[in-house]
């Protein structure tokens, strides 16, 4: 069964017609890749996915605990209760907060539930100290995870620009999510980063069991991780399926490639 | 090497000129009323000789600091400073200052890079952290004593204690106001409006229904945060410019109302013979009031007038310590972490499922509400107010003191307050020149700490806490 089916989905603005029609499906514990040249509308079936935009037409459903419709939610609801994580394609971390801090700001939902609308939290209860301590524990061992323990108490935004993409997804996948959306997570990377990355995105897959929807230019990160590929180009999929066949797929070469005659199609 | 001196001096000599050719007007001449035969000028070409050559001097030494000529414009500040304070014959004190002020400043001039890399080498270092993380905790420990021991200090005349009542009014509101500007981030230019919804709702409730000041203390604060909850809702959308001008015309409504609604707040009149706060039920007057113990009778003590003040002081800096140790906590709540969150980027919130709605009508609300406090403080402290005590420039000071503290900065607000509120009554004496003192100092805090005087942020939890020892 699939864990997000979007149907149908169009987005308009004025007269630009940005997603046009697009329907497909991504299923849990699998990395589903968006790929496309640029201004394809990548990012815009993201927006509407996780919230940011209202789509104009189609359906967009995640299934979790029930069903959520989440072009019928609010953007954080996106986030709160169908529990849908994002990052971003310009890195968008607390800047003067520290590493932790931001890890602990993802938790907020679940650590405002058990500071009782803050009372408990303002009297120091024990219920509420102990989730604090649960949550740092969390935000430590992925801080273990992404190399960054030593650097917890500085601001994020000091930090190397590769670090902050991975604590930007450190940070998404502190918020527990089904779904984890990455815009770009590897533009900017060097190859060696760009591996790390890698092996950190089917960790999430593998061992959480998290299901992740992944934009990305870098080919060698689609091919070599991904399980299935949806390619867009004009607002439109032209193909869909696993990589090797959308690799070979005539029409994905001629929208990377232009036809031979310079003419797109 | 010359050539450079030369350039030195004749900007130096510009400078002059120019203060000279703006002095005339305003230094040189004052007129005197002398009755029939209309105004003669009175002429003070001394002070202007004396003000515009410290003027050269000053200039002088600030570009030799500059160009790191130090010990020259050491020399130059130090030979200004003495002139300054030594006991010559000036035609005003306000010289005096005058001159002893751009002595300082050179020489503050002179030290202060040399400072500023001696204080960021340490901050950077590990045993810099721990100190500085010891500083900031003993310096927050010795003002506390300092400020609960003040009123028995033996310099502590009735001035004294009601400029440091007045004072610390104003950290309370600071504090308060820092929850929205300082953490929040939403830039609040009517914050004095909640200040006169809670003064209202004291004088009203007393002089109506006969409430007291502890009873009613929680009520104003409730009904401050209401109207914070009022603001609130329509601004949700707004930022920056446009939130500051819609909470400034938010303030003025709040203004204009008390103004005109008199039926309700008596108007331009304001409101008379607001009882002050009691004591377990005592009140502090020469003679109570029929069926009332006064405080003296009740302690067995002699009456003095001094008494209400040094209750009233105590009363303000409880309600200031309250307010601090709230935001000491809610900061390292999830609340706070969200307000600071939403300051940072609002959209990365919305992707991280915190609703903002709600979290920036909390930090409305709570800010409110410890307004909403001082307000009714003020009130009983005062015994008469009216919409006279709540207009734009008592928003902009309490924003200047958050700012100037440094956004966030618990203790930066103290420093401020003390600054901003103390100097300018300080230097009463100086008469109309306590403004000009006023305004250089708010010049040099923003040339020399243009984030406020205390821009370090403090984690509000750390994973590698900060121990002593090597």
């Amino acid at each position: 069964m699939p864990l997000i089916e979007v149907e149908h989905l169009t987005m308009r603005f004025g007269g630009l017609v940005a997603v046009d029609d697009v329907s497909f499906t991504a299923r849990p514990r699998e990395i589903t890749a968006i790929i496309g040249p640029n201004g394809a509308g990548k990012t815009t079936v993201f927006n509407c996915i996780t919230g940011f935009y209202k789509p104009t037409a189609g359906r967009l459903t995640l299934r979790g605990d029930r069903e959520y419709l989440l072009e019928r939610m609010l953007d954080h609801e996106v986030g709160q209760k169908a529990r849908v994580a994002r990052t971003f394609q310009n890195i968008r971390l607390f800047p003067g907060m520290t590493v932790l801090e931001n890890l602990l700001v993802a938790q907020h939902n679940k650590l405002m539930r058990a500071s009782g609308m803050s009372i408990y939290g303002l009297l120091g209860l024990k219920s509420y100290r102990a989730a604090e301590a649960a949550a740092i524990d969390k935000a430590r061992a992925w801080l273990e995870r992404i190399r960054l323990a030593a650097d917890a108490d500085r601001p994020a935004g000091e930090l190397p620009y590769g670090a902050q993409r991975r604590l930007e997804i450190a940070r998404a996948m502190c918020t527990d999510p089904r779904l984890l959306c990455l815009d770009e997570p590897a533009a900017g990377l060097n190859p060696r980063e760009s591996a790390e990355l890698n092996d950190l995105l089917v960790s999430i897959r593998d061992a959480d069991g998290v299901g992740v929807l992944l934009i990305e230019h870098d080919m060698s990160v689609v091919m070599k991780i991904s399980n299935h590929v949806v390619v867009l180009d004009y607002g439109r999929k032209i193909a869909e399926g696993a990589p090797e066949a959308v690799r070979n797929d005539p029409s994905v070469i001629r929208a990377y490639l232009g036809t031979e005659d310079g003419a797109d199609a | 090497m010359d050539a450079r001196l030369s350039q030195m001096i004749k900007d130096a000599a510009l400078t002059a000129l120019v203060a000279a050719a703006l002095g005339v007007f305003i230094v040189g001449f004052r007129t005197i009323d002398v009755g029939k035969g209309g105004p003669t000028f009175d002429y003070q070409f001394v002070d202007l000789a004396v003000a515009v050559v410290t003027i050269f001097f000053g200039r002088l030494g600030l570009q030799l600091a500059s160009v790191g000529l130090k010990w020259p414009a050491f020399a130059l500040g130090t030979i200004l400073g003495a002139i300054g304070a030594a006991p010559i014959e000036l035609p005003s004190t306000f010289l005096h200052w005058f001159v002893l002020l751009a002595g300082i400043l050179i020489i503050l001039r002179t030290i202060w890079p040399w400072a500023n890399e001696a204080m960021a080498s340490a901050r950077h270092s590990p045993r810099g952290v721990i100190y500085g993380a010891h500083a900031a905790k003993w310096f927050g420990a010795g003002l506390l004593v300092a400020a609960v021991a003040l009123p028995f200090a033996p310099f502590a005349d009735q001035k004294m204690m009601d400029l440091a009542v007045l004072i610390l009014t104003y950290v309370m509101l600071g504090w308060g106001l820092n929850i929205v500007v300082g953490l929040a981030g939403l830039l609040d230019l009517g914050y004095v409006a909640f200040y006169a919804v809670g003064a209202y709702s004291y004088a009203l409730l007393s002089t109506q229904h006969g409430l007291g000041f502890w009873s009613v203390l929680p009520l104003s604060g409730m009904m401050a945060a209401a109207f914070g909850l009022l603001l609130g809702f329509p601004v949700l959308r707004l930022r920056g410019d446009y939130l500051a001008i819609v909470t400034l015309g938010f303030g003025e409504i709040i203004r204009l109302v008390l103004l005109n609604w008199v039926d309700l707040s008596n108007g331009p009149a304001g409101i008379g013979s607001i009882p002050g706060p009691t004591l377990f039920g005592a009140v502090f007057a020469e003679t109570a009031p029929a069926g009332k113990t006064t405080f003296a009778e009740m302690a067995g003590i002699p009456f003095s007038g001094s008494q209400r003040l040094i209750y009233l002081y105590y009363i303000i800096l409880l309600l200031a310590l309250v307010t601090n140790l709230f935001t000491h906590r809610i900061r390292r709540l999830p609340v706070g972490r969200a307000w600071e969150a939403l300051r940072e980027d609002e959209t990365a919130c919305k992707a991280l499922g915190i609703n903002p709605t709600n979290t920036k009508l909390t930090a409305f609300a709570v800010g409110a509400m410890f307004a909403g406090f001082a307000g009714s403080f003020f009130a009983a402290k005062q015994r008469f107010i009216s919409p006279e005590s709540f207009t734009f420039i008592e928003s902009a000071i309490i924003l200047a003191i958050v700012v100037m503290g440094g956004m966030g900065s618990q203790i930066g607000v103290v420093l401020a307050a003390v600054l901003l509120i103390g100097l300018p009554e300080w230097f009463r004496d100086l008469g109309a020149y306590r403004m000009v003192v006023f305004g250089l100092a708010m010049v040099l805090i923003m040339v020399f700490r243009p984030r406020g005087l205390i821009a370090h942020r403090e984690p509000s939890v750390r994973l590698h806490p900060v121990r002593a020892g090597p």
